[in-house]
């Protein structure tokens, strides 16, 4: 005989002031969790997004961002004549040779400074990347000295808006376009010519070569090219996704370690208070499990009632956490990313395993603190309970 | 008073195994906080560490771009300036990308002098300057490396590409708490007669200046009066304190610090659903009691005295059982996070200090809604309470 699940509802909104502290207590553990999961998830999505398996970049060997990387103008000009690289129709490649700098940025509306990414292109560059469109302004004119500023960018700081201009490099700088990127991390750079950007920070030499491989499947063969050329030895061909994905790694693990300690720490203690709860509401029924007992009812079925009680009590709490969580989904946060030394805008962001993961994690703790005050409902001896004041 | 501390007593004591949950699940949280601080603490350290005697002075645009070197002897002789020293951020890879320590190339002949936190024996400290390419390391780098006095390191460069290989020589003590205790130190001569060869165009040029100011109050003017000697030059820089400079790091992490920050207070809160929680529940229980001590005559502040004084009883104890563990705590964090992330990682007192009062509030808190509850029921009410 199985008891009746409106039993088990109505005994939990019985002592609501008690129900709703132990629920509130699961519900910000859950919400915490999920934010720092989706915080990790964001800033991998971001990255991610941000390159395309098609395309390749070249950095050089041990190089863990762009602006570490060195690239001769020998070797990028032998990377753009290779076969492996596609061709547009007029039989020029579809490569972009890069100088990416780092310059510093006053936040707007708040104190403090901030690295921005600075990339000067090649034409190429758009068709490799075809997310990135012009949404306010116009594009840069070729051979002067204007940029345009990534969405991320131009909200947050100073100089950073149409119309106005930036110094850098010794010269003021036009902004005269606005580029949205679909969220990506090109979002957080600001682009400039090639040849602007490396006259006016003296370069002679290139951060990164990208360019579409005519075949995806080739990269074997590309990376065998490589070893195999002495003049390319000092560098190395990733997919361009792989290598922002990595720019990632870094940032996401800290979320994900900083993460994980700190909700194992929380749900032991919103375990223990669903116990506490758990354990109050027997105590609180004694008579009330002795009768169900004299009525017939198994030990089982009060176990289980108990139990579900404490299940429905946590995911409740879980959905109103998740609920909170998913808020955030509104916001974009910014922060340094570690991997590329720059400033990075990213949304949280949820995935269906973090939902599952977060619904799971509650029920778990339902589970853990409503076993033992279950197992002592069951136990309770039926004349003993009975008699119980 | 002593009644009053025997009777609580034997009210914590009523429900066991309640109190011992509860006294867990307030420790469990007060961990949790002290842990967070000193997360946020560890972002800190540069500034902590930071002297107020020291200026840096980088290029304007920003500080990945070198300067010259020749800036040196110009800088040397502005007023209220004591002495002039460089580093340059070698970066490179040491057995594999995720070994996290500062790899400088310094001026061996000053950078000591201005960095007086790094405590070198002087003899170890005598060789190190006869040898090019020797390296200085910190105790906890020859620590986690297991590496000795004559030991070689290999690095693979990036910012300055090839192999290089280093003589450790010496292996400093931090003396502050605050002090990085993983910094590797080598020449910049031996680094610049090489780019000199490989790299003719990138020689001669440094990462940031580091000056030592005779008056710390003078920060302000001897910075101005740096800046407007290169104005208009190739390089412009831009001077600010050693606490400015370490701060405007910590401004483009802000999301992150803010994030941990709001967790903080977010424990804070579950610590006083837990305890809120148990006091709740044994005011509800004994209702009919504290029906009893009204009518003997009992004021609302001796019920509030009985209520609080419980509330208080379990999270002293939590607090403490919490301070306890977060020590081992700290300890696993830091193990599990990838090694020298943050190579200053200590439990400030201010920390202790802080979980302790928020600890003490929260048991006050926790007694309010059960007081109100108790002091609003009418004695006739409460009688006829069945539990």
């Amino acid at each position: 005989m199985r008891v009746p699940v409106k039993y088990i509802l109505r005994s939990s909104s019985s002592r609501r002031l008690t129900t709703i502290f132990t629920m509130l207590g699961i519900a910000l553990v859950v919400f915490v969790f999920t934010a720092v999961l989706m915080m990790a998830h964001g800033v991998q999505q971001t990255l991610r997004s941000t390159g395309s398996d098609d395309n390749v970049t070249v950095v050089r060997k041990a190089a863990m961002s762009e602006i570490m990387s060195i690239i001769d103008r020998e070797a990028a000009g032998i990377v753009t004549n290779m076969p492996e690289v596609a061709r547009s129709g007029d039989g020029r490649p579809l490569s972009s040779k890069e100088v990416v700098v780092i310059i510093n940025l006053g936040k707007l509306g708040a104190a403090g400074i901030s690295n921005v990414t600075v990339r000067g292109i090649e034409e190429a560059a758009f068709q490799l990347r075809p997310k990135v469109r012009i949404v306010q302004g116009r594009m840069f004119e070729w051979g002067a000295r204007e940029i345009i500023v990534g969405a991320g960018i131009t909200k947050r700081f100073v100089g950073a808006q149409l119309g106005e201009k930036i110094k850098f490099g010794g010269d003021l700088w036009s902004v005269v376009g606005i580029f949205d990127s679909e969220g990506s991390g090109f979002d957080s750079e600001i682009w400039g010519d090639i040849h602007q950007i490396s006259d006016a920070f003296k370069r002679s030499s290139f951060s990164t070569v990208t360019f579409r491989l005519k075949n995806p499947e080739d990269m074997t063969e590309l990376v065998s090219a490589f070893e195999t050329d002495n003049r390319l030895q000092y560098f190395v061909p990733k997919r361009e996704k792989k290598f922002f994905e990595e720019q990632s790694e870094m940032m996401a693990k800290f979320i994900r370690i900083l993460g994980v300690f700190i909700t194992i720490i929380f749900s032991a203690g919103a375990t223990i208070g669903a116990m506490i709860t758990m354990y109050g509401s027997v105590a609180n029924r004694t008579v009330e499990i002795g009768t169900l007992r004299a009525l017939g009812f198994y030990r089982r079925s009060i176990l289980l009632a108990f139990l579900a009680e404490s299940l429905v009590l946590s995911l409740a709490g879980g959905l109103v956490g998740l609920a909170l969580a998913s808020v955030l989904q509104f916001f974009t946060i910014s922060t340094l990313n570690f991997g590329s030394f720059s400033e990075l805008a990213f949304s949280f962001a949820l995935s269906p395993s973090i939902i599952a993961g977060a619904l799971g994690f509650a029920l778990l703790m339902g589970l853990l603190g409503g076993f033992l005050p279950a197992v002592r409902a069951a136990r309770l001896n039926i004349i003993q309970a009975l008699r119980a004041v | 008073m002593l009644e009053l501390l025997k009777l609580l007593m034997r009210n914590t004591l009523r429900h066991k195994l309640r109190s011992v949950l509860t006294v867990f699940g307030v420790g469990v949280a007060v961990m949790a906080f002290a842990l967070l601080r000193t997360v946020v603490t560890a972002w800190y350290a540069g500034v902590e560490a930071s002297a107020a005697n020291r200026l840096i002075t980088r290029h304007a645009v920003s500080f990945v771009f070198p300067l010259p070197l020749a800036y040196r002897d110009r800088i040397a002789q502005v007023p209220g300036v004591s002495k002039v020293t460089y580093a340059l951020w070698f970066s490179g890879v040491y057995i594999d990308k995720n070994q996290f320590f500062a790899r400088l190339a310094v001026d061996s002949e000053t950078f000591f002098d201005v960095y007086p936190e790094f405590l070198i024996d002087k003899e170890q400290f005598e060789t190190f300057k006869r040898e090019r390419n020797a390296a200085i390391i910190g105790v906890e780098i020859a620590k986690r490396y297991n590496l000795k006095i004559g030991d070689i390191m290999l690095l693979e460069g990036d910012v300055y590409p090839g192999q290089w290989q280093f003589v450790v020589r010496g292996i400093y003590q931090p003396r502050d708490q605050t002090t990085d205790p993983a910094t590797m130190m080598f020449h910049y001569k031996y680094v610049d007669e090489r780019v000199r060869q490989e790299a003719p165009d990138r020689a001669g040029q440094i990462g940031w200046y580091i000056v030592r100011i005779t008056n710390p109050d003078d920060a302000a003017a001897v910075s101005e009066a740096i800046d407007k000697l290169f104005e208009n030059s190739r390089a412009e820089t831009k001077t600010e304190t050693e606490r400015a400079f370490q701060q405007n790091f910590l401004s483009a992490a802000s999301a992150v610090i803010t994030a941990m920050n709001i967790m903080s207070f977010v424990i804070i809160g579950i610590i006083l659903l837990v305890l809120g929680n148990t006091m709740i529940m044994s005011a509800r229980e004994r209702t009919h009691e504290y029906a009893v001590l009204k009518a003997l005559g009992f004021s609302g502040a001796k019920l509030f005295s009985l209520i609080a004084g419980e509330s208080l009883i379990l999270s002293v104890f939590g607090s403490a059982v919490g301070l306890l563990v977060t020590f081992p705590a700290v300890e696993g964090f830091q193990k599990a996070l990838p090694k020298g992330w943050f190579p200053v990682f200590y439990i400030k007192p201010q920390t202790i200090l802080f979980a302790v009062i928020s600890g003490l509030l929260v048991g006050l808190a926790a007694s309010l809604i059960p007081v109100r509850r108790v002091v609003a029921t009418r004695i006739v009410e409460g009688l006829r309470h069945v539990g």
